[in-house]
């Protein structure tokens, strides 16, 4: 294993460990709520008297929709970064005629 | 770090609206002016815009018992400058505050104000200081990406008190308790998000040289003097 591999592997390491760390601690005692409803309950509770002026224009039937639309999101957002890295990678690895192609583009206006 | 929907006053609506709205137009124009220029970036910066866009749909534990989800604005504002964000970010509370009801569209000028803006500069002041400093690219990238987290959900915490001061202790009472929420969560996920970034950063350091090169981040190498030549054409 090179040093380079190592570091990417503590790195991965390091990441895992600080996901799994929150719920090896609170292990059957949280349900890990989201920050912004607690801060929504927040200011239920601080400021009794504010009640919200203006509702989405759309919300999600059921959480199951809410986590589909999440997991669209993030595969929308994974996929273009997949893509992107892979061209880039490629562009790398093949030898130079893509390059020279597109230096002939560049002085365009 | 979504400030839901209807839960700013009008005026602190309008306010945030009115003070982010510059940002992201230059923002738009920044984002043109660079495709148009030079259109190879565009793969890099459909990357920086799909990072965000990722990482912001992924709620994460923390160690406080409570969920939250990175941003991932520090990565364009390294390689961008941070006006790009601005942009890129409103998209994606934009597409959240639309389709998943996180966030709103009152609440869009605040939300983008502390996730398009405050993050990627607070991000990039930490990336050109750590380098000034002599540490190094790699370590830059990380104060980038977990200080441009942690200042968003900072900005956020403020902005709610701001708008809900606490009955009895007022402005820093009410911002006590929202950044005990917002803030002290999202310590662990700024660390995690920066070891994420210098993990990205390492691949793009080996695949987007050229572009990098342009961009500034990495130095042209002194072996090759033709490198930035090279870099501008391309």
């Amino acid at each position: 294993m090179t040093r380079r591999h190592l570091v990417t592997a503590l790195l991965v390491l390091g990441i895992v460990v600080l996901f799994v760390v929150p719920l090896v601690l609170h292990a059957g005692s949280s349900d890990f709520a989201g920050t912004d409803s607690q801060a929504t309950e927040l200011i239920e509770e601080s400021d009794p008297g504010y009640t919200p002026w203006f509702s989405s224009v759309f919300s999600p039937g059921s959480s199951e929709v809410e986590s589909g639309l999440f997991a669209l999101q993030a595969a929308l957002g994974g996929g273009v970064l997949g893509y992107a890295l892979g061209r880039l990678r490629s562009r790398r690895t093949t030898p130079a005629a893509p390059p020279a192609q597109s230096g002939t583009e560049a002085p365009r206006p | 770090m979504h400030i839901a929907e209807g839960f700013l006053p009008p005026a602190h609506a309008i306010g945030w609206t009115v003070a982010a709205a510059p940002f992201v137009v230059h923002g738009a124009r920044c984002v043109v002016k660079e495709v148009r220029e030079h259109p190879e970036a565009t793969l890099l910066l459909g990357a920086a815009g799909a990072f965000t866009f990722v990482l912001s749909a992924i709620k994460l534990p923390s160690v406080t018992g409570s969920s939250s989800h990175p941003t991932g604005t520090g990565l364009g504002a390294v390689l961008f400058r941070p006006p790009v964000m601005a942009l890129l970010g409103t998209i994606v509370l934009l597409f959240q505050a639309l389709l998943l009801a996180h966030g709103g569209l009152t609440t869009l000028g605040a939300n983008a104000f502390s996730m398009a803006i405050v993050g990627p500069w607070v991000g990039y002041g930490a990336y050109r200081l750590v380098t000034r400093l002599g540490g190094g690219l790699l370590p830059a990238v990380f104060a980038a990406m977990a200080l441009s987290d942690l200042s968003t959900y900072v900005t956020t915490a403020l902005q709610l008190a701001w708008a809900h001061p606490d009955a009895t202790s007022g402005f820093l009472g009410a911002a006590a308790k929202f950044l005990g929420v917002f803030a002290v969560t999202q310590i662990p996920l700024a660390l995690a998000e920066g070891l994420l970034g210098v993990l990205l950063f390492r691949v793009l350091t080996v695949n987007a040289r050229p572009e990098l090169e342009r961009l500034g981040v990495l130095r042209p190498e002194t072996g090759e003097p033709a490198s930035t030549g090279a870099g501008e054409l391309r």
